[in-house]
């Protein structure tokens, strides 16, 4: 096939992926972009070049272990369901756009800790990309010539092409919002159609090799028996091969994690926390489906083809061997495009974190913070734009120098060895609070220093100088500084063995300096979100802690600049609804900081919000205490189930008082009942007996002498319903405290004897003595006609209760300490036992309901409890007495 | 022979009217203050009809009832209460033990002459 040709449909096939994503993010509502299918399927992104055509060439050369970098994502995926799904929640809780973004907001907004993962990023992604880059270009070479792939001098200048034109898509496409936590559907939707077409044509390829080729699986297998080891190619070798499987496994489970452009089609784009659901069982499936067919065609390439070819390129060469050149091109083709989706995802994720972890942090944002909304929202875009075309730039610019050493497979778990050590300050972050900014820093560094030194150096020397066998000598005279064989451990694969030796160190630095010291406060509050995030994503902006001077007029001019007038107006009133905070709130809260910073962090990163928000607040240190009151009590109890367990108990303390007050109110409730009842048969008595009168008057023949006493009877009724109803108002009154008293400095002794002069006439037709032992010189604070009326109210009593000619009516006065005690007693019937705590409750009744009470006793003595307590006093009756009824009370004495 | 009717509550007032009411109509009126002088008089006078209180002092008239129905010689009196009380289980309870009929205060007396008459009829 001609290379113009070629060419053609390369740009005709990008046009389309163009058009494609251009559909996709204008119908990002619709069900075809916005299903678990297509996170599904953009996950694959996984694969690349190097499943693509790599796989094949280490099945060839060295059977099956290529398997492993597909079994650490199948063993990771039932995790997700818990692992990722933490980290999603707590992603979108905080509007985290990258990886880097997500370990610096762990760590409380550090900012030289997002740069460092930014550069380990780059570090590992950017050869990574170059070797994809090497991919097209090689592969375009043998599918274009068709018999010569080894002269690539001319071709180098398509590459460079292609390259502009998916730096010119993502930078496009990438780009829409200044907002890079938001979903980028139209990339999703190509990155999704490139999956599936990577995984038909890899089909395609391994279905022609296995049956038109060959005459099926078994076919393949008999024809491999026949070439040069392939034995070795078929088994497992022994122990010390087991230990590269195994961290191998473990390399690509963690890679499944942290790359970035997986991290960002997992996290960043996941629209859906349900879709993981699906992704746990269908993306292995993709996986294993996709290399059903990598040995059939190695161990086929191996037998048809010269062992001078690369053999990467089996799938390739196989079709153009047997001269389809259409199925050649179909191969390309996905190869093709696992190229480009796996370049368009990742310079996305590491242009979003260039730009938000250093570029703007480290010198942007001065100029932002003076910056217009429009002026700003262009800024950030550029920035991003002009991070993605100098990475895929850089990234070809090394593809060109340097990467004809190296294979698809070698590069691609170099990379992973360095996006490994993301992993311990990453999982760690997520379970253990400890985890300090410090001990992440320290650990990444000092595990990028052992990568470098036991896998980059022997390359680098490797390429240098050829002649120089750094492997094999003693590097400064320790036999055990080797870089490839560390402590003498010789039967490791360099990647493996650089894989065992960083990773140990850098966990020991992070574990080792963690434990050494604690983070600031700001730390340990983030990390107590991240560990404990499901107690606090209720909380929300109340999770963080922060304290300190803040005005909302120059937080909402700091919104201004990002997010414009409209949106910025719009957030602050959600908030403010959402918090039930006045709009004229001058004074900013630790929850609009927090809610203020998410609001940044989309577009500018989390460290550089914190530096914004910090540059129009003042933030004080929290004390220790205060952080240990949220965080952490000791180090032994974690402060979280401390502080629910407080919670816990005070909200069943609460429950219980809760319940008694109910208790209290259903009490009352019966009680208010019973005085009603009470109420409605005094008040039917009179009415019953009116009623019953006058239905007898109509009698014309009744003689005037009974008409006369019956119409008495009604008159007496009126009074004594009137005087009912008068004594239920004035409970009432005195009840709600509506009565104002009219407290004066008195003498006791004369309302006494005013009182004793209202019963007076009764008492002396009753033949009882009334005996006042007078006390002239106390002197008392109340109001004097309500006392009268207690007073009356109890003599009144005392008579009905005693008998005619036998009662003896006694009244002392007691001084006090601070009070005066009216003592009124008598030698009447007493007060039932039962009934003496009863007696002053306004709705007493006594026990049993259907015995009657001696006439007016119904409100009288509650009628004087609310008069004495409102005199700050108290009334009781005395239980110690012999026989007869002794009622005290007190009121204030002047002082 | 003229009816005997016994009226059994604590309120004067109301005794008088229906005392008087029933006189007119030539019924043979006797009066109790409360259970236990009820008691008495039912048991020496056999009245045709008890007209009884509930809320009483000393007795209540539930009480009161219980005893009557104890008594023989009383199977064929009527007992009507006259009660203030006037719920469904106050109700319930005065029948349940045996009266004839329930009248809630305020009543109209020329009703219950009308209802006791046919009671008696």
């Amino acid at each position: 096939m001609s290379n113009y040709a070629l060419i053609l449909i390369i740009v005709a096939y990008l046009a389309f992926l163009f058009f494609l994503a251009y559909w996709a993010e204008r119908k990002h509502r619709g069900r075809l972009v916005n299903n678990p299918y297509i996170y599904v399927l953009s996950l694959a992104v996984y694969c690349t070049a190097w499943t693509y055509y790599g796989s094949v060439g280490v099945a060839s050369k060295s059977g099956i272990s290529f398997l492993a970098i597909y079994l650490g994502p199948v063993i990771a995926m039932p995790l997700w369901i818990v692992l990722m799904r933490k980290i999603i929640r707590i992603s979108k809780q905080h509007k985290i756009s990258s990886i880097a973004d997500f370990i610096s907001m762990r760590y409380g907004n550090n900012r030289p800790l997002g740069a460092l993962v930014t550069l380990t990023c780059l570090l590992a992604i950017i050869p990574y990309i170059s070797l994809q880059l090497k991919a097209v270009s090689e592969t375009f070479a043998i599918v274009s010539r068709g018999d010569s792939y080894t002269a690539m001098g001319i071709f180098d200048d398509s590459t460079f092409y292609i390259a502009l034109l998916i730096a010119i898509f993502v930078a496009f496409f990438g780009t829409q919002s200044t907002d890079a936590s938001l979903g980028k559907r139209g990339i999703m939707a190509t990155v999704a159609l490139e999956s599936l077409l990577k995984l038909v044509f890899f089909l395609a390829i391994g279905v022609f090799v296995v049956y038109f080729i060959f005459n099926g699986t078994t076919d393949v297998y008999e024809s491999a028996l026949l070439t040069k080891n392939f034995e070795k190619l078929t088994s497992l070798g022994g122990l010390e091969d087991g230990f590269n499987w195994m961290f191998t496994i473990l390399l690509s489970f963690f890679a499944i994690f942290l790359l970035p452009r997986q991290f960002h089609v997992a996290v960043v784009e996941n629209q859906n926390i349900y879709h993981l659901k699906k992704a746990i069982w269908l993306f292995p499936l993709y996986l294993l489906i996709f290399n059903v067919f990598v040995i059939f065609i190695a161990w086929a390439g191996n037998i048809r083809l010269t062992a001078t070819v690369n053999h990467d390129y089996y799938s390739l060469l196989l079709p153009i061997q047997e001269g389809n050149s259409f199925l050649a091109l179909l191969v390309f083709m996905g190869g093709f495009s696992a190229v480009i989706s796996m370049i368009v995802v990742s310079t996305l994720a590491l242009s979003t974190m260039v730009s938000n972890n250093i570029i703007i942090p480290y010198g942007f944002i001065k100029k932002l913070v003076e910056g217009n909304p429009e002026e700003n929202a262009k800024n950030i875009k550029n920035i991003r734009r002009i991070a993605i075309f100098l990475l895929i730039i850089v990234a070809y610019f090394f593809y060109i120098l340097y990467s004809n050493q190296l294979s698809l497979f070698s590069i691609g778990l170099i990379s992973f060895v360095i996006i490994s050590q993301l992993a311990p300050s990453f999982f760690l972050g997520l379970f253990w609070r400890r985890g300090t900014a410090k001990a992440a820093k320290a650990g990444m560094a000092v595990g990028l220093l052992v990568v470098m030194y036991t896998l980059l150096l022997p390359i680098i020397v490797n390429v240098v100088s050829p002649q120089t066998q750094l492997t094999s000598s003693n590097v400064f005279g320790f036999w055990w500084l080797q870089p490839s064989q560390v402590f003498g451990v010789d039967y490791l694969t360099p990647e493996s063995n650089a894989f065992l030796w960083s990773i140990s160190f850098n966990t020991l630095a992070f574990v080792g300096l963690s434990l050494m010291a604690k983070g600031n406060y700001r730390e340990r509050n983030y990390a107590e979100m991240f560990v404990h995030n499901e107690n606090y994503e209720n909380l929300q902006e109340g999770a963080f802690v922060w304290k300190g001077e803040a005005y909302v007029a120059d937080i909402r001019r700091l919104l201004n600049r990002f997010l414009g007038e409209t949106r910025t107006e719009r957030a602050l009133t959600i908030f403010n609804r959402k918090y039930n905070i006045s709009e004229q709130e001058e004074k900013a809260d630790a929850r609009l900081i927090n809610f203020s910073e998410k609001l940044l962090t989309g577009s500018i990163g989390s460290a550089s919000a914190k530096i914004l928000l910090a540059s129009v607040s003042k933030e004080k240190p929290i004390s220790l205490v205060e952080v240990l009151h949220i965080l952490e009590e000791s180090k032994e109890t974690k402060a979280t189930n401390k502080l629910l367990l407080e919670k816990s108990e005070e909200l069943s303390q609460m429950a219980s008082q809760l319940q008694s007050a109910n208790q209290e109110l259903l009490f009352q409730d019966k009680q208010k009942d019973e005085f009603l009842d009470t109420v409605a048969h005094e008040l039917k008595t009179p009415i019953t007996s009116i009623k019953a009168a006058s239905e007898v008057l109509e009698d014309d023949e009744m003689p005037p002498e009974l008409r006369k006493q019956f119409l008495m009877n009604i008159s007496k009724d009126t009074d004594r319903l009137g005087k009912l109803i008068h004594n239920i108002l004035d409970l009432e009154k005195l009840s709600s405290s509506r009565t104002e008293l009219k407290i004066r400095n008195g003498k006791i002794n004369k309302t006494v004897k005013k009182a004793i002069n209202g019963i007076e006439r009764i008492a002396a037709q009753r033949k009882i003595h009334v005996v006042f032992e007078e006390s002239d010189y106390l002197e008392g604070m109340y109001d004097e006609d309500r006392i009268l009326q207690v007073l009356t109210n109890l003599l009144s009593n005392s008579l009905k209760f005693t008998e005619e000619e036998k009662g003896i009516i006694t009244i002392v006065l007691e001084e006090k300490e601070q009070e005066i005690a009216v003592v009124v007693e008598d030698n009447g019937r007493g007060i039932p036992e039962e009934d003496h705590s009863y007696i002053f409750e306004k709705f007493y009744q006594s026990k049993n309901q259907n015995i009657k009470k001696p006439q007016g006793s119904g409100f009288g003595l509650a009628i004087c409890k609310q008069i004495v307590e409102s005199h700050s006093g108290s009334i009781w009756a005395d239980k110690n007495v012999p026989n007869g009824a002794r009622l005290v009370f007190t009121i204030p004495k002047t002082t | 022979m003229s009816k005997k009717i016994l009226i059994v509550d604590d309120e004067p007032n109301i005794v008088m009217s229906l005392e008087y009411a029933f006189k007119k109509k030539e019924f043979e009126v006797f009066i109790a203050r409360d259970g236990t002088e009820a008691l008495e008089i039912a048991g020496n006078e056999l009245p045709n009809i008890i007209l009884l209180d509930i809320m009483m002092p000393k007795m209540d008239g539930y009480e009161t009832l219980k005893q009557i129905r104890k008594n023989k010689n009383l199977d064929k009196t009527k007992v009507v209460f006259l009660s203030a009380k006037n719920k469904m289980a106050d109700v319930e309870k005065g029948m349940q033990l045996g009266a004839d009929s329930y009248v809630t205060k305020p009543f109209s007396v020329k009703k219950v002459i009308t209802d006791i008459e046919e009671m008696i009829a």
